[in-house]
């Protein structure tokens, strides 16, 4: 049976946040017509709370490899990358797989920023479409998936595949750390079972430690989403302007600054927060525009955490 | 043909058109501030949103492009509501200079401003004390005028030198300068930028000074006599020759001359060398060397050109040298009181000015430059009404140019003249067709095969300093660059706003003024009869007012 088949089979989901079906971009990438085609692996992990993709690569980079070659294979490519985060380091040897310092911000992450920094130039989102998988690296189809795909990849290939994805828990918790546990499992079963379920008010912040979404203890009746990461917070011991600055500081120093709602909103957000000084309708425009009018989804994404937290912890 | 609907309008398209662009075409108003259509769309004001049916959320209108059946609404409350708040973000950025800025009478932040009735004061200015810098001594930068679109630097990289880049500095990525790069002084920084932060190093008030105290002489370049107009609400294109002799005498300038006479004399003079160059093969191609950013291009950037340059200089540096030898000889005045400005659609000229190696018994040959800008300024604060004024005269020796000198102001201009007069030179027969189309237009290169006698003489013409990395120099023997888009017409000391629709009226207006004029040839010139006879009757006077050398840089 073809890869594809069998990711389809397994229904194999995105891993970096994005959860579009893996077996469909891989489609789109075999079907694309190119010369010459490409494979990055996104390892750039940038988000406050998420680290689970330098966990996979300390401890599984042949898993990781062997996804990105059947990959590689499979759309017929020129080159692969890995698109490093810098505070990474790759000490082994993984072929003829080329290793991709980030040196950009949190924007760098965004996979159309990640193809303009490997092709030598700012890291900026690019309009879409073309879609990557049609015009991506160099202009040519390129195939983007996370870490944690290519270890799946490598499993579901190897016929084990056990419908498992990778936690990172975190916060006000004993037990913090990185967890395989079936995708299916409930954020509450995760934290009981990882013996980090809190016995103190709290609340946590579900799928990345900046964009993440608030979510309160009788609401974690849900499997896990986004980049797959638990934070607990103390409701008691956490200052809620503390949080959101440090929300908004990242936002407004990791994007990239090239549209006005992103740059210049994320930018007053954070100084209202900083200053403990904030305009609620100045705010509800700048959050309206960045949900609406923002270039990618770095800047629409933005106004969650903080309205969420502002709706649910008073 | 596409088909679609703008607002229940049907309208047509072609494919590759933005709704943006279809949108203008049909009278349709959607505000946009970053876009200009020389420039890939960047799509980052966020202003020209627009939402199209069966499509979830806004679009930029500049970067989506139209399709069959698309139903396209540019205007509600909603869209309003974040044109509004997007402007509001921008003017945050934006520390408002309105009394001294390009801009001024014609800003679209201020309309749009007053169309969406915000509040440009909403939040405080974050660039405040943002600093100042100074290019040379042509373009001042002021930072805390820039909204960030990034034209500049887009238009910087266009024209292949990437001085203007982008750093992160506190958070933000700003557009700075490249310490490793030279700028060349072209000025299309100024004419992209949408918010006025970059501006010519201003000579107004100097000159100003000078008309004061001084005898002061004006002369004036081809290209401003169909793009001043524009400054005063003309149409594109206005040939306002006899205006700008009226206007300027009013400020009190006690002669005003034609650059374009000079241009007469370039040719004669670039003409001799192209054919010496030709019989003895050295030194080929032949560059023009009129355009002083081109020319400061191959010093810093491609020194081994350097040789290839005309040893000819442009016309306004030629014009100021005869002025301060010939004419004040024969009017019997001490050429060091005689101040001469030259009006220049250009930035780079004010570079070109404080060239040691152009002074004449010791004088600059030209004393201040302003652009089109700058005098247009100059004439409104003296309240001169430059569209009802009558036409006057211009003034001897320097009032009558033959057609090729005006052509000067247009890419291909200096080749056409050059031409015409080569062939005449080299044939000794009489020219009978005298446009050479094939050198005309818009386009970033250009070339030609012309038939010279019994040679084939292979010319290139460049506008755009980034086109000259797109052809083969080997392949030609004469090659004009102007480093501006559409050469003098598109300077970066011309009025604002510009795009190729308006390069093109102005352009077409001088070839309008060539085809009326009776001499069209610059050898045919009385005047430039006049002067060989006169004062470039000996190698010492050519080459002291006529003639340069340059300084390539050390790679």
């Amino acid at each position: 049976m073809d890869i594809v088949k069998k990711i389809e089979e397994a229904g194999l989901k995105g891993r970096g946040g994005g959860a579009f079906p893996t077996a469909l971009k891989w489609t789109l990438a075999k079907k694309a017509k190119g010369k010459e085609k490409y494979v990055v692996c996104n390892a750039s992990e940038g988000e406050p709370n998420v680290f689970k993709d330098g966990y996979i690569l300390d401890n599984c980079l042949e898993e990781v490899i062997n996804g990105i070659k059947i990959a590689q294979d499979f759309i017929s490519a020129k080159d692969s990358y890995i698109y490093l985060n810098k505070n990474y380091s790759i000490n082994k040897d993984v072929g003829n797989i080329i290793v991709f310092k980030k040196n950009s911000g949190y924007i760098g992450g965004e996979e159309s920023s990640m193809c303009e920094a490997i092709e030598g130039k700012r890291a900026e989102p690019r309009k879409r479409p073309p879609f990557l998988t049609d015009c991506g690296l160099f202009g040519c189809p390129t195939l983007v998936n996370n870490v944690e795909t290519f270890y799946y990849v490598s499993k579901i290939a190897k016929g084990e595949y056990n419908h498992c994805r990778f936690f990172s828990i975190n916060g006000d918790v004993p037990n913090a750390g990185v967890y395989e546990l079936p995708e299916d499992k409930t954020i509450f079963q995760a934290l009981k079972e990882t013996n980090n379920y809190p016995n103190f008010d709290f609340f946590t912040q579900i799928g990345g430690g900046a964009s993440g979404e608030i979510m309160l203890p009788q609401e974690l009746n849900k499997p896990v989403f986004g980049a797959g990461s638990i934070t607990v917070y103390n409701r008691k011991t956490t200052d809620k302007y503390d949080l959101m600055e440090k929300w908004a500081e990242f936002f407004h120093t990791g994007n990239c600054d090239k549209c006005v709602p992103c740059r210049e909103g994320a930018f007053r957000v954070y100084e209202m927060i900083k200053e403990r000084n904030i305009d609620y309708d100045k705010l509800d425009d700048i959050f309206l525009t960045l949900k609406k009018s923002s270039f990618c989804s770095l800047g629409k994404g933005i106004p969650l955490p903080f309205e969420s937290l502002m709706k649910k912890i008073r | 043909m596409i088909k679609l609907k703008i607002n229940n309008i049907e309208v047509t398209a072609k494919k590759g058109e933005s709704i943006l662009d279809v949108a203008i075409r049909n009278g349709i108003k959607i505000p946009a501030v970053c876009r200009h259509s020389d420039l890939e769309p960047k799509s980052s004001c966020r202003l020209c949103l627009v939402s199209i049916k069966g499509i979830n959320g806004f679009h930029t209108s500049c970067s989506t492009y139209v399709e069959n059946g698309m139903e396209v609404t540019t205007d509600s409350p909603e869209i309003r509501k974040l044109r509004k708040i997007n402007l509001e973000l921008l003017f945050s950025q934006h520390i408002e200079q309105c009394n001294q800025c390009n801009w001024k009478y014609k800003c679209r932040l201020l309309s749009l401003a007053k169309d969406y009735n915000i509040k440009i004061t909403k939040f405080n200015d974050r660039k405040k004390g943002f600093p100042e810098k100074k290019f040379g001594p042509s373009i001042v930068f002021d930072s805390s005028k820039c909204i960030d679109c990034k034209n500049c630097v887009q238009m910087c990289q266009k024209q292949g030198i990437g001085y203007l880049t982008v750093k992160e500095k506190d958070g933000f990525f700003q557009v700075v300068t490249d310490p490793k790069k030279e700028c060349v002084y072209c000025g299309q920084c100024i004419t992209h930028c949408p918010s006025g932060a970059f501006e010519e190093v201003s000579s107004v008030e100097d000159v100003e000074k000078e008309l004061k105290n001084n005898y002061v002489v004006f002369q004036f370049a081809p290209a401003i006599r169909s793009s001043i107009g524009e400054e005063f609400g003309m149409p594109y294109g206005s040939i306002t020759t006899g205006k700008l002799a009226a206007s300027i005498k009013k400020l009190g300038a006690k002669k005003v001359f034609d650059v374009s006479v000079s241009a007469d004399i370039t040719t004669i003079e670039e003409g001799g060398e192209l054919i010496e160059r030709l019989s003895s093969g050295k030194n080929l191609p032949m560059f023009t060397s009129c355009c002083p950013s081109w020319v400061r291009y191959v010093e810093v950037y491609r020194p081994e050109l350097a040789k290839n340059l005309t040893s000819v200089r442009s016309p306004h540096i030629i014009l100021g040298g005869l002025t301060k030898t010939y004419f004040a000889n024969k009017e019997k005045i001490d050429p060091k009181k005689i101040i001469v400005v030259s009006v220049m659609p250009c930035t780079s000229k004010k570079y070109e000015i404080l060239r040691e190696e152009l002074k004449v018994d010791g004088m600059k040959p030209v004393d201040y430059v302003l652009t089109t800008r700058e005098l247009g300024r100059l004439l409104k604060k003296n309240n001169i009404d430059f569209s009802n004024i009558k036409d006057e005269a211009l003034d001897p020796p320097w009032n009558e140019s033959t057609g090729a000198g005006v052509i000067y102001g247009n890419t291909g201009g200096v080749m056409e003249s050059a031409l015409r007069t080569v062939y005449e030179k080299l044939t000794g027969k009489e020219l009978k067709k005298l446009d050479f189309k094939e050198v005309r237009g818009l386009e970033g290169s250009k070339e030609a095969k012309v038939k010279i006698g019994n040679r084939v003489v292979n010319v290139a013409i460049i506008n755009g300093l980034g086109n000259i990395g797109k052809i083969d120099l080997k392949k030609y023997d004469y090659i004009e660059v102007m480093a501006c888009p559409g050469g003098c017409i598109g300077g970066g000391g011309q009025p604002i706003p510009v795009d190729n629709e308006i390069r093109e009226k102005r352009a077409l207006s001088l070839y309008k003024i060539d085809k009326n004029n009776k001499i069209r040839m610059a050898h045919k010139s009385p005047i430039v009869e006049m002067i060989y006879k006169d004062f470039l009757n000996n190698k010492k006077n050519i080459h002291k007012t006529c003639h340069t050398k340059y300084f390539p840089k050390n790679k």
